[in-house]
């Protein structure tokens, strides 16, 4: 599934015309992005916790020269999805 | 921000919706992605990242507390991969007009 197809859901399942449909959801994915570029976390109930963590430096290693190095402390994305989602995967098929 | 917060934002970008239209839209988003999941399917979006359905397979598995031996079922998990662009982004390396 692309962007462009749950703009067609949108689309047939609620009957908005296309272009809000298409702005919205581009609007969307981008008012996310902006919120968690600042670090705050973002919760959809139903869907899932989008959180920003941060990751100290650490000593690492090249695998392939054995040289260590400092892998340099970052902010990563994670995703912790809700029960309900957990639930609908394993509740239709499988 | 949670949904509701994503929801007012809509409706200030866009006036001529109401905030019920957003509401709906924005649920038929998640809803859509969840059912999308459901059927084992995958979700890119371009410069945010990607949902894959991943499957773990029936385990035994030991109830800690009593050493009792359990049988796990097979079960299917989201996963999530984030995207080029967003991934920058959240380390504060890239532009919002940025590639990826």
């Amino acid at each position: 599934m692309t962007k462009a197809e749950i703009i067609a859901r949108i689309y047939e399942k609620v009957g908005f015309a296309k272009k809000d449909a298409t702005d919205v959801v581009e609007a969307t994915f981008e008012i996310i992005k902006g919120c968690l570029e600042k670090g705050e976390k973002v919760k959809v109930s139903g869907f899932g916790n989008f959180v920003v963590n941060s990751k100290r430096p650490r000593k690492g290693r090249n695998p392939q020269t054995g040289e260590e190095i400092i892998i340099v402390g970052r902010k990563v994305l994670t995703f912790k999805p809700s029960q309900i989602l957990k639930k609908s995967l394993n509740s239709a098929s499988s | 921000m949670t949904k509701r917060d994503l929801i007012d934002e809509i409706n200030t970008r866009f006036p001529h919706l109401s905030h019920r239209d957003a509401e709906v839209i924005i649920n038929a988003i998640f809803e859509s992605m969840v059912d999308a999941m459901g059927q084992g399917d995958r979700i890119e979006i371009r410069g945010f990242g990607s949902f894959v359905v991943k499957h773990r397979r029936a385990r035994e598995g030991r109830n800690p507390k009593s050493g009792e031996i359990v049988s796990v079922a097979a079960k299917r998990v989201p996963f999530f991969k984030v995207g080029k662009e967003l991934r920058l982004r959240v380390d504060g390396k890239a532009s919002p007009k940025g590639s990826g």
